[in-house]
């Protein structure tokens, strides 16, 4: 049977299912906590900490980690904010993310976060990263300027074998996404459609089609990210 | 008591930006009773006649000429904006910025597809042209900028929010449409 | 007839947890892993090729190219360029007729840089062919080159003779000398192997566990988890199986204590891992080992083997009924981020080294997700001998937060670099008298690049963990040395290579940092970088492993405590600057388009 546990965000008493990730407790109660690598019914990883926040003092990313009793948890801290705004203006800089020219702009979760923290400028030099764009596949463009290396296709989609289509290439900053040259060729035309959905940002567009539904009215052009998470508690 | 002075210009830039503010419509009639205009294309001004206190900086800055113009701005504007993405960002000029300019020149003078007669394989060097920079630079990586407007192109609500904000010492009032990337 | 590649596939059962032993395999085999072995590899273990190759390009040593009949590596750690790796470097390039990173046409001999290769006290070294060379000049560059080019094989090609004890056993047969200038309680050879199995085995495991407890020991790697405490929950932990893992992946730039035990004292720290083994009931060790020390593998294994005859491990230890317990050795493939004890887990089951999401921790859910002690060598060589002496008699050594010994790894400008075994509690103004140092001393590096810079004011700090806590690299930097080019550059350029690159903030940041601190240095610089370098640094905080965490403490820690430095760089007379400079920006143009920048 499913314990509860009593929890509290920012101070607010919460109830969340015992072994739950904090993201989705603070889902449950309306609380709306930051993500971008994470994606429903995928395993959690962690990598873009944006969703970190400090539980009973320490800094955990909520994403993995899960609820126990009393658990105390920060997430509106000045200090958490701040870190999110840096991570959000850390990624814009790592890559070459020319949001007017984008197909996902309107629909993209890194933009959409940026609206939320009303980033005008990112305050790190920008890298102007080289990047290829891999056309080789036949049912999608990978277009690494705009990866942020979230991991969700890699975790996202296998072959029906369980293998990888997706997979890291190399280390540090010179991590890249590679699609696997013969699983990738037999992708079928739902998988590729999957892959771009996972994607949070532009870099997997599935070929010949864009601009389907026209800016200003996707996803988050006229409501912040969040909003559905938030209008649970009203 | 006299009108803020204003000026604007385009560097690497596609006037969008320009146009947009053309855009705020029949308010452009209470913008020309708030502000004076300086050196700008909307009214042709070339140089400098005066100290402003706004100055609109639309694109970035691909060559010599464009570091040289903004400058001048910073030098005689009290504050200084970047409008629109390629202000603040490099916007499409700079997605060559992965490329080597070497490349780039090579490509656009003698290897490219729509390149002819160009026998002696030079690339234009009269003293006269600006010189190109390695990358497109956004504008707050060659002098200080105080305000982005983001945007490609920004709203006119935008722009006008923060025109009237700046000059009337009001609070932007933003709603969540207006600022926006694309 | 089956191909190398097969054979090898086979050796390890098709297993695809033992990925990392069959690309360690073909690349000894052949120099490097070629497209062809990824699809067979993939193939064999019904994994994607890329999945086979997100580990190979994971690891320094694997490469998809060919790297050389020679493939040389030369260390280009700080202590390496103070040592006059300069001269090395440009004698090997000029002498092979390629610089760095490239391979001679004729596919004879590649020229690769790494990072610290374990050998601190006798830099500048290189490894060639998985053997180690020290204390290189360019007259020897030379010689080695003549070398090659001569036909001659990698063990004709050594000029001196071998190094100092086990160094010249035959199965290693090595210049590398093991420095030990100063023997304590864990070092000391003068006891009695197989005794404290001997002991234990006639106590109950929770005694075992409350006698290390008793002792206060705390893991040696550099964090200083408790390791009784460690025991105990991996005991308590539900699995089929248990792990021991020994930790000899020692990374850090300026460490290289576990290499001495490893050459001397390997029984020792089998003993050791046969104690963990027994408390926690786990029945398989693994000893990760750096690729570094592959050159020590033979010798290794014929200690382990000679450890399975005596009985030390294997079936019903020492009488023992239910007792068992083995080892094996796996290498890593040239990664720092894998000693960190979830990343070599990872690597250990064949992928690559990013660390994992805690909880779970390793005591839980470890090696193949079953319940893992992870400890490093000089801890469980610790345990050895609080196991044989008492937790009391351990006590007595060092302070009472900090119980026992540490050993250093002490490098840089001193006149003896070297091994030594301290109390903790020992201040770092003690250490400098103890290596004996020649004109004053400007700055140790505590900890190596993941800790502390600290100037003289602060040498009467200890060491220990209520003070400065440390895995035991110390670097001392005369006055001569330059710290913010030399050394500050060097260490955040070692942080930014390393990173897994899975979190974001470990990814982009340390090269955010280092062109802030490029801009500094080049004289372009306004105080407002110094604080912009110090409220960034922060963001780090936010990484999941503690490379990320420290990843900023090269340039955090230096401007804490050398601040002037930083300040006599900076502009006084500017508040900001972007740090443009026109003249650098249409240089390339210019001479592209040969004209003069008249700007």
């Amino acid at each position: 049977m499913n314990q509860i546990v009593k929890i509290t965000i920012d101070g607010v008493e919460c109830m969340a299912t015992k072994g739950q990730y904090i993201t989705d407790a603070a889902k449950e109660n309306g609380i709306y906590i930051p993500t971008l690598c994470n994606y429903e019914g995928v395993k959690p990883r962690g990598s873009c900490r944006i969703c970190t926040v400090k539980v009973n003092g320490r800094l955990m990313t909520a994403c993995t980690t899960p609820v126990s009793e009393n658990m105390e948890i920060e997430n509106n801290a000045d200090e958490i904010q701040e870190l999110r705004e840096a991570i959000i203006e850390l990624l814009f800089i790592e890559g070459n993310h020319f949001c007017p020219a984008c197909e996902k702009s309107g629909s993209c979760e890194l933009q959409a976060l940026a609206y939320r923290f009303h980033m005008m400028v990112p305050r790190f030099p920008y890298s102007f990263p080289q990047q290829e764009i891999d056309a080789t596949n036949p049912k999608l463009v990978k277009d690494q300027n705009r990866c942020i290396l979230c991991k969700r296709c890699i975790r996202a989609i296998k072959d029906e074998k369980g293998r990888s289509v997706f997979a890291y290439k190399r280390r540090s900053r010179h991590v890249e996404i590679s699609i696997d040259p013969k699983i990738g060729k037999s992708l079928s035309d739902e998988m590729a459609q999957q892959a771009m959905d996972v994607c949070p940002v532009g870099a997997l567009l599935v070929r010949e089609r864009g601009f389907v539904v026209p800016i200003g009215e996707r996803k988050y052009d006229n409501e912040p990210i969040g909003s559905d998470i938030e209008k649970l508690k009203e | 008591m006299s009108k803020p002075v204003v000026a604007t210009t385009s560097l690497a830039g596609c006037f969008g930006c320009h146009m947009s503010l053309l855009d705020i419509d029949e308010r452009i009639l209470d913008l020309i009773e708030l502000v004076e205009f300086n050196k700008s294309p909307i009214n042709d001004i070339k140089k400098f006649t005066k100290k402003c206190d706004i100055g609109l900086i639309e694109g970035g800055c691909c060559n010599s000429e464009n570091v040289h113009v903004l400058q001048d701005f910073r030098e005689h504007c009290q504050i200084l904006i970047s409008v629109g993405e390629c202000a603040i960002m490099g916007g499409l000029p700079a997605m060559r910025n992965g490329i080597p300019i070497k490349e780039c020149l090579e490509e656009a003078y003698i290897n490219g597809p729509t390149v002819k007669n160009n026998t002696e394989k030079i690339i234009p060097n009269d003293p006269e042209i600006p010189i190109m920079l390695d990358k497109v630079y956004p504008c707050h990586e060659v002098v200080k900028m105080d305000y982005h407007l983001p945007g490609c192109p920004p709203r006119a609500d935008l722009i006008w929010e923060a025109l009237v904000a700046l000059i009337t010492g009001n609070e932007m009032k933003l709603p969540y449409h207006v600022v926006k990337f694309d | 007839m089956k191909n190398f590649t097969q054979k090898t596939i086979e050796k390890y059962h098709h297993d695809k947890t033992r990925l990392m032993d069959i690309l360690i395999a073909i690349q000894s085999e052949s120099g490097h892993i070629s497209p062809e072995n990824v699809t067979q590899i993939a193939n064999e273990l019904n994994m994607s090729e890329v999945d086979v190759e997100q580990t190979i390009s994971f690891y320094h040593f694997f490469s998809m190219k060919p790297t050389g009949k020679y493939s040389i590596y030369l260390n280009n750690s700080v202590v390496a360029n103070m040592m006059g790796r300069a001269d090395t470097a440009a004698a090997f390039e000029k002498e092979a007729g390629i610089t760095f990173g490239e391979v001679t046409p004729d596919g004879l001999i590649g020229l690769f840089e790494t990072a610290c290769i374990g050998m601190n006290d006798q830099e500048p070294a290189a490894i060639i062919n998985n053997r180690i060379f020290t204390r290189l000049t360019s007259f020897r560059a030379k010689e080695i080159i003549r070398d090659i080019k001569d036909g001659k094989k990698i063990e004709e090609m050594f000029s001196a003779s071998f190094g100092d004890g086990a160094n010249r056993n035959n199965l290693v047969k090595s210049v590398v000398t093991n420095n030990i200038r100063k023997i304590g309680p864990v070092l000391d050879p003068d006891y009695k192997v197989g005794e404290a199995i001997r002991k234990i085995i006639r106590m109950k495991p929770e005694e075992v566990i409350s006698e290390v407890k008793h002792s206060n020991l705390r893991g040696r790697g550099g964090a200083g988890f408790p390791t009784g405490l460690k025991w105990e929950f991996c005991r308590n932990a539900i699995g089929k199986k248990k792990y021991i893992f020994c930790n000899a992946d020692e990374g850090e730039p300026g460490t290289f204590k576990d290499r001495v035990i490893l050459t001397e004292l390997p029984r020792l720290l089998i003993e050791g891992m046969a104690v963990a083994a027994y408390t926690v009931e786990a029945s398989e060790g693994i000893l990760y080992i750096r690729y570094e020390y592959k050159y020590l593998e033979e010798y290794l294994e014929k200690i382990l083997e000679e450890a399975r005859m005596k009985n030390y491990l294997g079936k019903d230890i020492m009488g023992k009924k239910g007792f068992n317990f083995d080892i094996r050795i796996q290498f890593g493939a040239g990664a720092y981020v894998c000693g960190e004890e979830s990343a070599l887990i990872e690597s250990a089951e064949g992928k690559r080294g990013e660390p994992r999401d805690r909880p779970p921790f390793p005591v839980e859910k470890g090696y193949l997700g079953m319940p893992t002690v992870v400890n490093n060598v000089e801890t469980l060589c610790s345990v050895v001998k609080v196991m044989l002496n008492g937790g009391d008699w351990y006590r007595s050594f060092g302070t009472s937060e900090s119980t026992g010994t540490k050993l250093l790894s002490i490098s840089g400008d001193c006149r003896n670099p070297g091994v030594y075994e301290v109390s903790w509690g020992f201040s770092v103004h003690d250490m400098l008298e103890m290596v004996g140092t020649t004109g004053n001393v400007q700055a140790v590096q505590v900890g190596g690049p993941s800790g502390s810079l600290i100037g003289s004011d602060e040498f009467n700090r200890t060491l220990g963990y209520e003070d400065l806590a440390t895995g035991g690299s110390l670097i001392i930097f005369g006055e001569k040395r330059d710290l913010l080019n030399d050394v500050v550059v060097n260490f955040m350029d070692f942080f930014i290579e390393e990173s897994c690159g899975s979190c974001s903030t470990c990814r982009i940041l340390p090269n955010v940092l280092k062109k802030k601190l490029e801009k500094i240095l080049e004289g372009r610089g306004v105080e407002q970088d110094i604080t912009d370098i110090e409220t960034w640094g922060k963001f780090l905080k936010a990484s999941r492993c503690g490379l990320g965490q420290t990843a900023a403490n090269p340039i955090l820690t230096s401007i804490k405590n050398f601040r002037h430095l930083y300040e006599s760089k900076v502009q006084t007379r500017k508040e900001y600057d972007t740090g443009f400079d026109l003249q650098q920006a249409v240089k390339e143009a210019c001479e592209a388009s040969g004209r003069e920048p008249n700007i």
